[in-house]
């Protein structure tokens, strides 16, 4: 059985959720594993990462340098090719710094590379049995990697129920010493943090949330319309942001802002898991769709078959019937 | 600067619905709408406007069959210089690394500054951008939102991050960037453009065009392979309303004041 290893991500001393994800994955791959977790980066924030992760994983191996202070892909792709064993197993978030890693740090170890996987099988000889999703969610597959030379499988966050903590035995082991000086061809300038834009979709309790069933600029009028007799605020998926239809700051995702709302409306929008993983705090979902196959049907609490931009209007109507408001 | 823009051809997501073949062991491809794969058309865009500002040319490449020249037509209409379409019968069933390894053997060939992907396709997983760059040792950014030429052999890029933030930086040429939508506004294509380039060459390269070993790509070679398709089950699932529309709004409306929803 290859070795499994989990590459953690951290912000500001603190292990992302992905962690425990992570950890949980390996068990669905072999029960009995043992996985270890790779901690990167630099100064004494890591040892408040690595000290947490012992609850979830074995043994963490640390690697400390100034050259990893932003997180680099390629100076971490090279770090791990130094490190790791032929044959690994290596795990890692399908986000932003994941996609960046993974599928080069596969062909650099040799090994097969899985992206995005939801679900995870288990093992049959050299044979891993995984989910993927395809097609905007719309259609699964089952997909089996040969393992034989290795394999690198980005896992979709959110799709594993985490590991629950548990007082581990384990311990840090220091690797920096084995990496060397490393350098890429790709230097990290600055973050910029997205504007805050006009409506903070934050603080709304009621969300009219539209996607590219929207289908263009001048109908935005109908879902303010609604907004407005609701007391709600427009949200968006990102098709419309794409569109230059409303302001970044107006996106639900993983992209864009998380929402925490008491009803989600969710109009003409597919259902993307990046949308979705914008949406917390278990919501009422209403979806309207002009596709019954849209993946929104299979996570909402009430679904309609419809044209948004017939039953909005309508729906605007009622409310403003109940409200004694004369439509305009 | 010299564009390579790698495109595919895949079903409208936003214009089907997609069910299953009989035996599961594809998607029922009768009578879908196939288009460009959309992330890849901004990509395209954003190498013809590099291109107005600095010169230079852009190629659009694919590897795939006859039916997927019509997306190479388009983005030549676009104002792409030319078009390859990478074809062989030994291609059929590769992974994303067969994928990369078959472009990676066609970039050889010619001496590009800059090579462009779409972010993800619709039935990929945003993977050959990343095994391309890797196998060619260029460098690499996924999830490109942004990019400025700047002086010498090198480019300001920005990434999308989580929640909006950009992450800014310099990357050397030359290299590979995965496009995300949203960093352009991709030009229309009327008829009267793909008219204007039906009769421009596109010239097709096979394994042995390209020196490849045809062992190292399609299903032989193929690590992961897709076993069968099947329709996925997230939540509990809706309860579906299916009333007039007016009797459905009505619903709605009781159904959210009783959530709170109604200030």
């Amino acid at each position: 059985m290859a070795r499994i290893f989990a590459y953690i991500t951290h912000k500001s001393g603190v292990a992302d959720d992905s962690a425990a994800e992570l950890a949980a994955a390996a068990r669905k791959i072999d029960a009995s594993a043992s996985p270890t977790a790779i901690v990167i980066g630099a100064g004494s924030e890591l040892d408040s990462v690595c000290s947490t992760l012992l609850s979830l994983y074995a043994e963490v191996w640390k690697i400390s340098s100034e050259a990893f202070a932003h997180p680099n892909a390629e100076l971490i792709r090279k770090a791990l090719v130094k490190l790791l064993p032929t044959g690994s197993m290596v795990l890692v978030a399908h986000e932003h710094f994941g996609i960046d890693l993974a599928p080069g740090l596969s062909i650099k170890l040799d090994a097969a590379f899985v992206s995005d996987v939801v679900g995870i099988d288990g093992l049959e000889g050299s044979s891993l049995k995984l989910v993927r999703q395809e097609f905007g969610g719309q259609v699964s597959a089952h997909v089996h990697c040969d393992i034989s030379g290795g394999a690198v499988v980005s896992v979709r966050p959110g799709a594993f129920k985490p590991l629950p903590s548990t007082a581990g035995d384990g311990a840090v082991v220091d690797k920096s010493s084995e990496v060397g000086v490393l350098s890429a061809g790709r230097r990290f300038i600055e973050t910029v943090v997205a504007e805050a834009g006009d409506v903070d979709i934050t603080k709304h309790a009621v969300l009219v949330s539209i996607g590219r069933g929207i289908q263009e600029k001048d109908n935005l009028g109908i879902a303010q319309d609604l907004a407005d007799a609701l007391g709600a605020a427009v949200s968006c998926s990102r098709p419309v942001v794409d569109a230059k239809w409303l302001e970044k700051s107006r996106q639900v995702g993983s992209s864009g802002k998380t929402v925490k709302p008491k009803v989600y409306l969710a109009c003409g929008i597919s259902g993307a898991f990046q949308h979705l993983a914008g949406i917390k705090g278990n919501p009422f979902i209403v979806a309207i769709n002009k596709n019954p196959k849209a993946p929104i049907f299979q996570v909402a609490d009430i679904g309609i078959v419809d044209d948004i931009l017939e039953f909005l209007p309508e729906l605007t109507n009622k409310v403003r019937e109940m409200r004694g408001v004369t439509a305009k | 600067m010299e564009i390579l823009v790698c495109i595919r051809r895949v079903p409208d997501t936003s214009e089907n619905e997609i069910t299953l073949n009989a035996d599961r062991t594809d998607i029922e491809r009768e009578e879908l709408v196939y288009s460009i794969n959309e992330p890849d058309n901004y990509a395209v865009e954003e190498a013809l406007q590099i291109v107005a500002r600095c010169g230079g040319n852009v190629t659009v490449v694919t590897v795939g069959g006859e039916d997927d020249e019509e997306v190479l037509r388009r983005e030549m209409a676009m104002g792409a210089n030319h078009g390859v379409l990478l074809s062989d019968d030994v291609f059929g069933g590769s992974d994303g690394r067969g994928l990369a390894t078959i472009l990676k053997t066609f970039v050889r060939k010619g001496n590009y500054d800059l090579i462009l992907t779409g972010v993800q396709a619709e039935d990929g997983g945003a993977q050959v951008g990343g095994m391309l760059a890797a196998m060619l040792d260029y460098p690499f950014a996924s999830l490109v939102n942004s990019i400025e030429v700047g002086q010498g052999k090198k480019l300001k890029i920005s990434r999308e991050i989580e929640g909006g933030n950009k992450e800014i930086s310099e990357i050397d040429l030359p290299c590979v960037l995965s496009i995300q939508t949203g960093i352009n506004e991709p030009r229309y294509v009327g008829m009267r453009g793909i008219r204007a380039v039906a009769s421009v060459p596109v010239p097709i390269y096979g394994a042995a065009d390209l020196a490849l070993d045809p062992g190292s790509v399609g299903a032989t070679a193929a690590r992961v392979k897709r076993v069968d398709y099947f329709l996925p089950t997230l939540g509990g699932g809706a309860e579906m309303l299916t009333g007039s529309r007016e009797e459905n709004a009505e619903r709605v409306l009781e159904l959210v004041a009783a959530k709170g929803g109604l200030k």
